[in-house]
């Protein structure tokens, strides 16, 4: 290879990085795990730099906040099918590279569909069929509110990531309005339990345990959902489409009906969340009801790969951590604020997340290169 | 190559330094929680004996003057009695709330006790299931109609306080008319409430007021946020009002969104919930808040002697509940410290009443009859005369206000909320 004189006199960076062909999957979960423990380690010293506190004390405190007894167990198990029914939501539209960032505004519009049956419904129709309105209303609800972005970026291109920000907040605004239509006092913004004594359109418990329900829909979805992205043809359309809308295009897919179609799916799923929350959950609403899950979601469905098996694992890693994070605030042991809490949950996922960089690219250091060229 | 061997190998090193390290971590972890599991095992044969344990329910942490209010007065009152504590937050509106009050029972909690008014509920439901604890909880209204033995409300009459704060604020109004600031008839006060709830209405009218019996040419202007809690909104209402010509500040709404507002513009303010003197050391004058430790003292003071606690208890000046913060002189008129005691004292010995219907006119006319909603119902049905020997009843019949008249003399400048 012949340089031209100026080419010389640049200095080389010291590395560079340089995509890794695939990688096989024990060495993958080598990092991970890898960056799990250093994401630990760098916590404890930081917790013990920074506030002086044991960081010993703070992982116990953690492990007791998420598992420390039956109910938190299984409240944890809960969380974590509610925050991996969103992950599963967003992942088709993103696996499309659709940036749906609006999964919060359509959970929020599924909680506003489900509470207005609750008030409306109650008492009017058999309980069978006020289950069914609450879940079309939710289903509905949050599939419109992914709609509207999803036919503006199919026929006009515009800006989906904008987009459904935007409507994060006419959603929010909207569950305030009517958090204060529907106040139990004047002039307030409290709804109070909906139906508190009668239970009406309150998901049922299975055997005497109210979480199972959640938990049981979310696994039957999680098992859809994989077979839907993977096995139909939906699945390898949308594929097709996130990696190139002109392959798509050339293979004859209708870009415009996969994108609406997709976007529907996924609003409709966030929804069906939406509903979960307040007739399986809270049985009321607030503006605080979908609790960040939508955003929350994106990291799961993205440290997941987009897959939904390993997604029951990143929202569980994620609930775990922030569940063991309202302890660590809590404890009366620990002199630390539950902002704290929020810094060590951010660095132990900017840990996991940041790993992946080293799963998919490698660095090659200078002298290496130079090493090349001169073979070359 | 050898380079790049050497490189793999120090990185093999650091990862598995790092993983001997974390392993041991968890290790020390697991042994740890078992640890944790026997102290829980040993609180509750403790608890057979004789230790009270008092859990507690935060909306949000110590960085909101509201909830650092309760938090205060529960360490204060706990330390004080020797009762061990546990704290939950932040706790939201939800089943969150709920499931703390669960966990709380679950801990061994013989009291447990939630601050804010949107927990009410998921109190009660944990209170229906677990009779064999207390559950109290602040600025609630449902206890005198649900009649559950073991779940209480409390509130103050934080009115008397208000307007205790309002007579600090009318001398300042006064002050500056004489220094020749701005003329009598432009005695406007600005107020940031929250919302169009009686608790707002009831405090923002006292403090009225209270301003107006020093200053008789007093006006105000109410702009509501729409939240509990949203510093930029209550700082964007504070400037809107003092643009709008208000010459004195005060707030009812948890964030220092208004105080600050008021240190840039140089208007006083009068605070809530707790001084802002060390933010706002030229313009804060006084600030009323409720002390709770009274409260907590005397829901401890039942548990330990066996007493039933009161279905709705309304802690008073006498109580020690409704307590005003130092008055900075720096900020405040001459003489505002004695003008303070000096109605204090009179409303203590029921000489004076914050809503005497003589002092005040709704809609021209003088109050002479008004049914409140003191029984919550969903439709707001007002239920209770409230009205008796020329004064409005405040805190009578519940704890939680319910003072809801739009009186003369207070413009709301946006009253959706």
């Amino acid at each position: 290879m012949v340089k031209s004189p100026t080419e010389k006199k640049v200095r080389e960076p010291l590395f560079h990085i340089v995509k890794r062909d695939a990688i096989p999957w024990w060495k993958a979960w080598l990092i991970r795990i890898a960056a799990v423990l250093i994401a630990l380690v760098v916590v404890a010293v930081i917790t013990l730099v920074m506030t002086g506190q044991d960081p010993i004390e703070m992982y116990k405190a953690m492990f007791d906040g998420a598992v420390g007894n039956s109910t938190r167990t299984w409240n944890l198990l809960q969380d974590t099918a509610l925050l991996l029914i969103v992950g599963l939501a967003v992942t088709p539209a993103f696996k499309m590279r659709f940036w749906n960032i609006g999964a919060q505004g359509q959970i929020l519009v599924g909680c506003l569909a489900t509470t207005f049956c609750m008030r409306t419904f109650t008492g009017k129709v058999p309980t069978a069929v006020l289950f069914i309105l609450m879940i079309a209303f939710a289903l509905i609800a949050g599939a419109v509110w992914a709609l509207i972005p999803g036919i503006f970026k199919a026929y006009l291109n515009t800006n989906e990531t904008l987009f459904t920000l935007m409507m994060n907040y006419i959603a929010l605004n909207l569950v305030a309005f009517f958090c204060f239509r529907w106040s139990k006092n004047s002039g307030n913004d409290v709804i109070g339990i909906i139906n508190r004594s009668s239970k009406t359109g309150w998901m049922p418990d299975i055997a005497g345990n109210k979480f199972l329900l959640n938990i049981i829909i979310v696994a039957v979805i999680t098992v859809a959902a994989f077979v839907y992205l993977k096995y139909s043809k939906h699945g390898y359309e949308i594929s097709v489409v996130g990696e190139s809308e002109n392959t798509a295009r050339y293979i004859g897919i209708n870009v415009k009906h996969v994108i609406i179609r997709t976007v529907l799916i996924s609003g409709a799923l966030c929804g069906l969340a939406g509903f979960l929350l307040v007739s399986g959950v809270h049985h009321t609403l607030t503006t605080d009801v979908e609790g960040g899950r939508g955003f929350t979601a994106i990291i799961v469905s993205w440290m997941a790969h987009f897959n939904p098996f390993y997604m029951i694992l990143t929202s569980f890693l994620i609930v775990f951590l922030e569940k063991g994070a309202i302890q660590v605030a809590s404890a009366k042991n620990l002199q630390l604020d539950d902002n704290f809490s929020d810094i060590v949950v951010g660095i132990i996922i900017l840990f996991i997340i940041g790993c992946e960089f080293f799963i998919n690219y490698r660095i090659k250091f200078k002298s290496k290169d130079k090493a090349e060229e001169a073979r070359e | 190559m050898k380079k790049i061997l050497a490189i793999v190998l120090a990185l093999v090193m650091l990862f598995a330094l790092a993983a001997c390290g974390a392993t041991q971590d968890d290790a020390n972890t697991d042994s740890a929680n078992a640890n944790t599991d026997t102290e829980n095992a040993g609180a509750d044969t403790e608890e057979a004996g004789d230790a009270l344990k008092f859990g507690f329910i935060y909306l949000h942490d110590q960085n909101s003057t509201y909830d650092r209010n309760f938090m205060e007065a529960a360490k204060a009152a706990c330390e004080k009695l020797g009762v061990e504590y546990v704290e939950k937050v932040p706790i939201p509106e939800g089943n969150e709330c709920y499931e703390a009050a669960i966990d709380l029972v679950n801990q061994g909690c013989d009291i447990i006790f939630a601050d804010s008014f949107g927990h009410e509920e998921f109190l009660l439901q944990a209170a229906e299931e677990h009779p064999e604890v207390e559950f109290c909880h602040a600025t609630g209204t449902m206890a005198h109609t649900e009649k559950l033995a073991n779940f209480h409300n409390a509130f103050a009459s934080i009115y008397e306080g208000r307007y205790l704060a309002g007579i600090a604020a009318g001398m300042k109004l006064n002050e500056m008319i004489e220094n020749g600031e701005f003329k009598p008839e432009e005695a406007k006060i600005g107020y940031v409430g929250a919302y169009t709830y009686a608790e707002v209405i009831s405090g923002y009218t006292s403090f009225f007021l209270g301003a107006r019996s020093v200053c008789k040419t007093a006006t105000m202007e109410v702009q509501f946020t729409g939240s509990w809690y949203d510093e930029t909104a209550e700082k964007n209402a504070a400037e809107t009002l003092i643009n709008r010509g208000c010459k004195l500040i005060s707030q009812h709404a948890d964030s220092m969104g208004a105080p600050t507002a008021c240190e840039d513009a140089g208007v006083p303010d009068v605070s809530y919930n707790g001084s802002t003197l060390e933010a706002c050391p030229n313009t804060f004058i006084v600030s009323s808040r409720i002390n709770w430790e009274p409260y907590f003292e005397y829901v401890i003071g039942c548990v330990k002697e066996g007493k039933a606690i009161d279905t709705d208890w309304t802690g008073t000046i006498s109580t020690g509940s409704v307590v005003l913060t130092e008055v900075n002189e720096k900020a405040a008129a001459e003489g505002t410290v004695e003008a303070i005691a000096e109605a204090q004292a009179k409303l203590v010995s029921g000489e004076l009443h914050v809503f005497d219907t003589s002092t005040f006119t709704v809609e021209g006319k003088e109050l002479t009859s008004y049914l409140a909603d003191v029984d919550t119902d969903d439709a707001f049905t007002p239920d209770t005369e409230v009205i008796k020997d020329g004064y409005f009843a405040e805190s009578e019949f519940r704890s939680a206000p319910y003072f809801d008249v739009a009186i003369d003399g207070i413009e709301r400048l946006n009253a959706m909320f």
